[in-house]
């Protein structure tokens, strides 16, 4: 177990490290402009501009640049190009609407979810698992961005009503009802892609498991057929479903609602990247980037712990 | 633990009695298998019994047909736009008159402001935009015009172009790349698969849509001139190339997976044997082995390609305006959702219907070539 941990940890690192300089050099090489131009500002002088890349170390040798780059990632001084705002701050400043988006969306993707994929499965084959399956093909083939867009228009818009608020997020201490209020559409939307995926799985995973052999032993000791499809198939049918949650919730965590946060304006670690990626500017996406790098790799060796505490037949290598 | 994926029971000899079966399975597909297992089977190749599999999925082959109505339409955008609308997908009409069911109508009004007669206090008259016209204005505006007085039909065939061109390319150099990749590292295993596995990993510790706006971006801004390769910053090999790059695990690792297993069984010891060279046992022994699931992955693959592409364009490091595509329109559309809805309407539920024609083909398709396989797209 020890070893394990150690090997994920090194190679957790190890991960990081690469993420991070395969961003910077896309940068390098990519040719984006001049980072000294643009801090000197548009009406700069050569000589300023000279400056100003010699006070920033942009002569430096790419590896240096590199190195004080990451030093200032840990050192929390990482400062943006654009227009001088601390990173760390930026990324903090953000993690509270991220943080609520991702655990209410992964709430009811879970609920909905595995209400879906029980649901088609235990009457797979008749309408009602046909009509389920073609409503979770129907989420997973929605643009996310665009279902945010018609949800706007049509809930809080006018289209239909204008009942619900148009984006934007409030923070729970200034008031959790609006908070709630707020977060409700974006939570859904977010939501849809997950609901319709995880369900499919789930189906795929109970009818796979109503076959073995334990199950059939559960069904002929007399059990209450619903007690063994809760406590003997779908216990068993959730495993490969913690995988899944495992890396999608990291990525949402990590900046991966980029889209959904930028269609509601909610001001979270993805749209801070957004707007970083349009600017331009290397700091904050080798923040966020690393941001949400180092939540995929974490949630993904967790994944695995889990995996071996609910599947004693899977030991941890 | 069974090999089945979103079909169940029915190909699984244990089955309990009939009828029960007949309730746990799920897919035409799935029953088609189970049928089968009367009918005369010897002598036929798999993919005929494939073939036989899917012809009877009337729902695969109806969608499979609405995809190539929806490319269909699109590759006739140029015939639409020239006889049809008469305009192009870029052509401004914004100071014109169109007529509309009998009706003289602006294609966009006059804004500004006026003296209400009785009152005598300033109005200001919002601008409005001309709506579907469907076919009431002779195949002009047909799903009506944009802010700039473009036609909003011409534009959406014509960035269904674009976004299929984009779809479709990258999902042919993802799946290329995925399979070269997943064989060496398959066969060859010790470094070699090292190599390629780190890689793999490399990628998918990347929050995907962030790399491939990162790298979206940053390409498009002055293209990429290295390396001898030279691409314009404005070009569709952009976002083709960002696209099939950042999905590469998605197909590489379960392929590579399948490749181990193909690797220790005994007809590759057999071609080793007859002194078959590397090439030949890769291209030749086992890659018809993976076509099947190539084939799936590869039809599944260009439907999350469209979404991607859509999502990278919505964000500006896709298709660069005015160059339309499905993505792009919705993003010009999103300004004004309140006063012409149709703008983002349109090209979104084109997606939609392009992409689930392609799911539910692909879920077919995986159906009938391989009854017990396990493979997905994760999205």
């Amino acid at each position: 177990m020890a070893a394990f941990a150690i090997r994920r940890l090194v190679g957790m690192i190890l991960v990081l490290v690469a993420v991070s300089f395969i961003v910077f050099v896309i940068f390098i090489v990519v040719p984006g402009g001049d980072p000294a131009q643009r801090i000197a500002g548009r009406t700069a002088t050569e000589q300023l501009i000279e400056n100003v890349r010699h006070t920033w170390g942009f002569d430096k040798p790419f590896y240096v640049q590199y190195w004080r780059m990451m030093q200032k990632a840990f050192n929390g001084d990482l400062v943006s190009y654009t227009n001088q705002t601390n990173v760390v701050e930026q990324i903090k400043a953000g993690i509270p609407a991220t943080l609520s988006l991702s655990i209410g969306a992964a709430l009811i993707w879970l609920f909905f979810g595995i209400a879906v994929g029980v649901l088609s499965a235990v009457t797979a084959g008749k309408w009602s698992d046909r009509t389920i399956t073609l409503i979770a093909l129907v989420g997973i083939s929605m643009p996310v961005f665009w279902l945010g867009l018609i949800a706007r228009y049509f809930l809080a818009e006018g289209g239909i009503t204008t009942a619900f608020p148009d984006g934007e997020y409030v923070p729970f201490t200034a008031s959790p009802l609006q908070w709630f209020w707020h977060l409700l559409i974006p939570w859904f939307v977010l939501a849809v892609l997950f609901i319709g995926f995880y369900g499919r799985v789930l189906r795929g995973n109970i009818l796979d498991t109503i076959n073995e052999d334990y199950v059939r032993t559960a069904r002929a000791k007399g059990l209450n057929p619903r007690r063994v499809m809760m406590k003997h198939v779908l216990r068993n049918s959730l495993i490969p479903i913690v995988t899944l949650f495992g890396l999608d919730f990291a990525s949402v965590l990590g900046g991966g609602a980029i889209l959904t946060e930028t269609v509601f304006d909610l001001h979270g670690v993805g749209q801070y990247a957004a707007q970083a990626i349009f600017n331009f500017d290397l700091p904050p996406i080798m923040g966020v980037t690393l941001f949400g790098a180092f939540f995929i790799v974490f949630f993904s060796a967790l994944v695995d712990l889990a995996y071996a505490f609910l599947d004693p037949r899977i030991r941890p290598t | 633990m069974g090999a089945l994926g979103s079909f169940g029971m029915a190909t699984k000899p244990q089955q309990t009695s009939r009828q029960e079966s007949a309730e746990l399975s799920l897919d035409t597909a799935a029953v088609l298998a189970r049928e089968e297992h009367g009918v005369s089977i010897a002598g036929r190749s798999p993919w005929y019994l494939a073939w036989r599999r899917l012809r009877r999925n009337y729902v695969a082959f109806a969608f499979l047909f609405l995809f190539f109505v929806m490319v269909t339409s699109c590759a006739l955008a140029p015939v639409f736009a020239n006889h049809v609308a008469h305009t192009d997908a870029n052509s401004n009409h914004v100071g014109e008159d169109i007529k509309v069911g009998g009706k003289i109508v602006p294609v966009i009004s006059a804004g500004g402001t006026y003296t209400d007669p009785k009152t005598h206090e300033l109005r200001v008259r919002p601008v409005t935009i001309l709506g579907p016209t469907w076919w009431h204005a002779d195949g002009k505006f047909v799903l009506g015009a944009d802010g700039n007085g473009r036609d909003v039909a011409v534009r959406l065939l014509y960035g269904g172009i674009n976004s299929l061109k984009v779809g479709i390319g990258s999902a042919l150099i993802c799946t290329l790349l995925s399979v070269i990749l997943a064989l060496l590292a398959g066969f060859y295993g010790g470094w070699v698969d090292w190599v390629i596995t780190r890689f793999f990993d490399l990628i998918w510790a990347f929050p995907v849509i962030l790399l491939a706006i990162a790298l979206g971006s940053a390409l498009s801004i002055n293209g990429f001139h290295h390396f001898g390769v030279n691409i314009a910053s404005g070009s569709l090999w952009i976002p083709t190339i960002v696209i099939s790059y950042v999905l590469i695990p998605y197909i590489g690792r379960p392929l590579r997976g399948q490749i181990l297993s193909l690797r220790e069984k005994e007809f590759i010891e057999a071609a080793i044997a007859q002194g078959a060279t590397p090439a030949r046992i890769m291209f030749a022994e086992i890659l018809p082995n993976i076509a099947s699931s190539v084939l799936v992955f590869f039809t599944l693959i260009i439907a999350n390609n469209i979404l991607t592409e859509a999502a990278l364009s919505f964000l500006g490091a896709g298709v660069q305006p005015p160059n339309p595509s499905w993505g792009t329109l919705i993003a010009e559309g999103q300004t004004r959702l309140i006063t012409a809805p149709w703008l983002t309407l349109t090209p979104g539920i084109a997606i939609v219907l392009t992409v689930l024609s392609l799911n539910i083909f692909g879920d077919g398709l995986r159906d009938a070539l391989d009854p017990r396989a396990k493979i997905r797209v994760e999205h």
